[in-house]
């Protein structure tokens, strides 16, 4: 049941490893560069940031607050701050399929929690989960505004729309 | 009434997001006429004078809030264009975002030029559409390549660019101040109002923050004028009006109208009705937030005027149909839950009062309610509404006042019979574990 369990940001995985370097490759670095032009205070530059970093490392773990917070002259807690606002940023590593099921009213009057039901069984995942070999985690989200073709399950940046357990089931033997 | 192809002109076209093709159909020849042969007062009197109200939720008149940025700020004046759209029900602004990018640019290059916006404005889209905001990209930077953005847009000296921001999973972002804070880099936490945003909004300067229909509207009203503008509709609530239907309907889909169609004709002319011939439960016509509607209430128009009248909105014009096999009091929760997540944590009724009526609703559903606690969920909401900084503790208590009042029996009936009202389905599984929020 860890995965139920709020965050505890003071758990000792919270605090940077000495050990661990990280930084933006030269890609991230000039795409960096980019966003700061963009915007007329450093800290406006924090989102597109933290984007950038997840897509580089997949998710914002400690050491990643502590270099974002250099980077814009913030303080780590306010970087942590924002990270902990915002669903889309990880506090965990996700598995390489983020499976983002919507449950909210119109995908679930058109059955997403089969789809999210079944999911959580056959993968054998709590909500929040990631199954042991790192590929899936699946996740029960809120309104992906896409209404219109429910249910929906979003994987990693696509959506997939209209869905429904078979069709699940398919695109799970594509997703490896 | 017919369906309309106004807003939606472009979508059906090959290749629908390339400049080329609207500039076939006469694009950014509405920006070129504004910024070369108006004033940025005309622009706006223009816009007052089609009574364009806002798309986004509030109905708010659009040229009315151009007209209180102060002429002589301290600080540089600017534009947002809200695409956070995360309203549960509401999918219309991606479908301008997807398929018509151009025209949402173009809108934004004249409300800019009519509020003397600096020369830098956003786009406030939610993180989850990731391809919207590729799209916008590549279209920014078509138009940038045409020199319709960037400096001395069509020789009138007029410099202004646009830069998508991608926001990162917060319903609350999408409330004007919320969304000034989140572009600021911050928490997306509303601000105390006022001073308002026309006032003193983003980086401290005055601030119009627009839905993405709204700006979409612009342009046809430079090109096409005001009385041709309030032709489609009704005096107060003018336009071409995109609606998104969704539920428990035949062809649920994105539908254009003469704003003031009536909900009926809508679901059951062109929707095709209600799935598996069903009995309709009942209808959320304004996004989640908008108090629900009985079968023998849908014969309005959906209009600003007309819904407040009938004691809901039109809002975000997120039309959520129910059947009669819907369990009411699971579509609340479900409801309740979503608000409760999505409660930015700053203001103590809605923080609380999310979350209490999100238990209570489940402990009702799981057959474990007491008798008071249908006036229980009443009271507890009248503790949330009116009491927040924003309207989302306001909008939290939408649905659970209105179905508490007009679906009574079937709480009591949870209550007493410890089950759902026979015919009626839940959808989740109760002995699947929750995720914490
Ligand atoms: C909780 C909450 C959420 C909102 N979400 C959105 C949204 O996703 N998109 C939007 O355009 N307006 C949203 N609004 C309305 C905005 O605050 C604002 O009224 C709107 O962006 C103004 O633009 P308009 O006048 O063009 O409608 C929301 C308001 C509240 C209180
Ligand atoms: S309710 Fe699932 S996308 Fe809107």
């Amino acid at each position: 049941m860890a995965d139920l369990q709020p965050d505890n940001p003071y758990a000792p995985d919270r605090f940077p490893d000495p050990n661990k370097h990280v930084e933006f490759p030269e890609e991230a670095k000039k795409r960096f560069d980019w966003i700061l032009t963009r915007y007329p205070t450093k800290e406006a530059a924090l989102l597109p940031t933290l984007h950038l970093a997840q897509e580089v490392w997949g998710w914002i773990s400690p050491e990643v607050v502590h270099y974002v917070g250099n980077l814009l002259d913030l303080s780590p807690a306010t970087v942590f701050g924002v990270v902990s606002f915002y669903n889309m940023y990880n506090q965990k590593p996700v598995g390489k399929y983020h499976l983002q099921v919507c449950t909210n009213l119109s995908c679930m009057v058109t059955r997403a929690y089969d789809i999210y039901d079944h999911l959580c069984e056959k993968l054998s995942v709590h909500p929040g989960g990631t199954t042991k070999d790192g590929l899936y985690t699946v996740v029960e989200v809120e309104c992906l505004g896409s209404c219109g073709t429910a249910p929906v399950v979003q994987v990693n940046n696509d959506y997939h729309e209209s869905m429904d357990v078979v069709k699940m089931d398919a695109l799970l033997e594509i997703l490896k | 009434m017919e369906q309309i192809k106004v807003l939606l002109a472009n979508i059906d076209k090959p290749d629908s997001t390339s400049i080329d093709t609207y500039m076939a159909g006469g694009g950014y020849e509405d920006a070129r006429k504004a910024l070369t042969t108006m004033k940025p007062d005309e622009v706006t009197q223009l816009v007052k004078d089609s009574e364009l109200r806002g798309r986004g939720g509030a109905g708010f008149p659009t040229g009315n809030k151009w007209s209180f940025v102060p002429k002589n700020a301290p600080k540089p004046t600017w534009l947002l264009c809200n695409a956070d759209e995360s309203e549960p029900g509401t999918f219309k602004d991606r479908l301008i975002i997807e398929k018509d990018p151009h025209l949402l640019i173009e809108g934004m290059i004249i409300a800019a030029f009519a509020i003397g916006s600096n020369p830098m404005s956003y786009i406030y889209i939610r993180g989850e559409f990731y391809y919207g905001a590729t799209v916008l990209d590549k279209a920014l930077d078509e138009a940038r390549a045409k020199g319709f953005l960037g400096k001395n847009i069509f020789g009138s000296g007029f410099d202004f660019d646009i830069t998508v921001h991608r926001g990162a999973g917060a319903y609350i972002c999408g409330e004007e101040t919320g969304l000034i804070e989140s572009v600021e880099g911050h928490r997306g936490q509303p601000r105390v109002k006022p001073p308002f945003p026309a006032v003193i909004g983003v980086f401290g300067g005055p601030t119009v923050v627009q839905n993405v229909e709204t700006l979409a509207c612009v342009p046809l009203i430079v090109r096409n004028g005001a009385e041709w503008f309030k032709s489609f509709g009704t005096p107060k609530n003018t336009g071409p009006k995109l609606y998104c239907v969704s539920g428990n309907v035949k062809k649920p889909g994105v539908y254009e109208f003469p704003m003031g169609i009536t909900i009926k004709e809508l679901i059951y002319d062109h929707c095709g009705g209600i799935t598996g011939d069903r009995k309709l439960k009942a209808v959320i016509p304004g996004g989640a937030s908008a108090p629900m509607l009985t079968p023998d209430e849908i014969d309005i128009p959906l209009n600003f005027d007309a819904l407040m009248k009938a004691g809901s909105m039109l809002g975000s014009a997120g039309i959520i149909v129910l059947d009669e096999s819907v369990c009411i009091v699971d579509a609340v929760w479900r409801l309740a839950k979503f608000f409760a997540h999505e409660s930015c944590g700053q203001c103590t009724p809605c923080r609380e009062g999310t979350n209490w009526l999100e238990s209570v609703l489940d402990r009702i559903e799981r057959g474990e309610g007491r008798p008071q606690d249908a006036d229980l969920l009443l009271d507890m909401s009248e503790n949330i509404g009116g009491k927040s900084l924003c309207a989302l503790g306001d909008a939290a208590i939408g649905p659970v006042i209105s179905s508490v009042r007009k679906f009574r029996d079937e709480y009591l009936h949870h209550v007493e019979h410890k089950s759902c009202l026979p015919g009626t389905t839940r959808y989740r599984r109760l002995d699947m574990p929750v995720a914490a929020h």
